[in-house]
């Protein structure tokens, strides 16, 4: 018996199309965000709270991954924004190449933000470099305030957090201030911004800051 | 659960590896991997044993060289292990910690027969 030394990465397939995909972005000027949560975090409705907001400010682009339907690009559809739907049919995160295979229906032209939501999962998504600038978590507090201990890996990789539903405080077990701490506790370079899609707090500034660094 | 598009990725890396050798049989493939890649070793290893099956890699068992957490201060360059997942410099107890070690996800080798006559 005699042992072969190898070497190589596991993901390297997608690492090298997130790469392509990333000179992509670059070549047109696009800050691109990867979008992940749990399911039922409020990815879609602080999405569409986001492309409200920035509407007539920015030109935006969406590549929404969902395991089945194509109900959310129409919901993004209906705010007048360039959406593509990508459906993974059991895929439980996006990969590189899916990412580079809807970027075929998008005309990036004239774009400064793409806003790719992933699909509903603390997990997968965290090793799939899509391409992305960076990866913005959104933890809602009707998950509780443990969440980032649980999923370690993806509060680490991301750098921005968003602490969602921020209007259901009163009546949920769960501390913004105790979820955040435990969030910079695996993350300590994490920024942070308080929300609620339903009374509209802390999306201007999620905007302003998103709209800054689309623009830099 | 994306476990099984990885291992589908360490089988190919593996095949690839084993024909450029003279397509010899497969006996194990090392991998290594970290505690903060967010892989679960079990599902790996279940979903490997299922997608190999059929295929020339069949009976190849998976070696795993798990990677604890290692991180290196930015402030006072003190080198550490992050236990229970707190991140902080137990020295000068800053936050800022560059991770050195722990996001591995990697095929090492593969251990091949040395007899083309072995292989099955």
């Amino acid at each position: 018996m005699s042992v072969i030394t190898i070497e190589r990465k596991v993901l390297e397939k997608n690492d090298a199309i997130a790469q392509q995909n990333r000179e992509l972005f670059a070549r047109h000027g696009v800050f691109a965000l990867n979008l992940v949560s749990s399911p039922g975090a409020g990815k879609t409705s602080l999405l569409e709270k986001t492309l409200e907001h920035l509407r007539g400010t920015l030109p935006v682009a969406v590549i929404e991954g969902d395991v089945q339907t194509d109900l959310d690009a129409q919901r993004v559809a209906r705010y007048g924004v360039p959406a593509v739907q990508i459906i993974t049919r059991g895929g439980c995160h996006l990969e590189a190449h899916l990412i580079r295979d809807a970027l075929a229906n998008i005309s990036l032209e004239g774009i400064s933000l793409l806003i790719i939501e992933n699909v509903g999962n603390l997990v997968c998504p965290s090793n799939y470099d899509l391409g992305e600038a960076m990866k913005v978590v959104i933890a809602s507090t009707t998950e509780g305030d443990d969440k980032p201990l649980k999923y370690p890996a993806m509060f680490r990789n991301a750098s921005v957090l968003i602490i969602n539903k921020i209007d259901l405080v009163p009546y949920v077990n769960t501390s913004p201030a105790t979820l955040k701490a435990n969030a910079l506790q695996i993350n300590p370079s994490l920024l942070t911004f308080e929300t609620s899609c339903t009374t509209g707090a802390g999306i201007p500034q999620w905007c302003d800051w998103l709209r800054r660094q689309a623009l830099r | 659960m994306h476990e099984l598009s990885l291992a589908q990725s360490i089988a190919e890396i593996a095949q690839q590896a084993a024909s450029a050798n003279g397509d010899r049989k497969v006996m194990s493939v090392g991998i290594r991997v970290g505690e903060l890649s967010g892989v679960i070793v079990d599902s790996l290893t279940f979903c490997f044993a299922a997608i190999t099956a059929g295929t020339t890699l069949e009976g190849a068992a998976l070696r795993v060289d798990r990677v604890p957490v290692r991180a290196q201060c930015r402030e006072c360059r003190t080198l550490c292990g992050v236990d229970n997942l707190v991140f902080l410099c137990p020295s000068c107890g800053s936050g800022d910690l560059d991770i050195i070690a722990g996001r591995e996800l990697q095929v090492t080798d593969i251990e091949v027969n040395d007899e083309p006559g072995e292989q099955t």
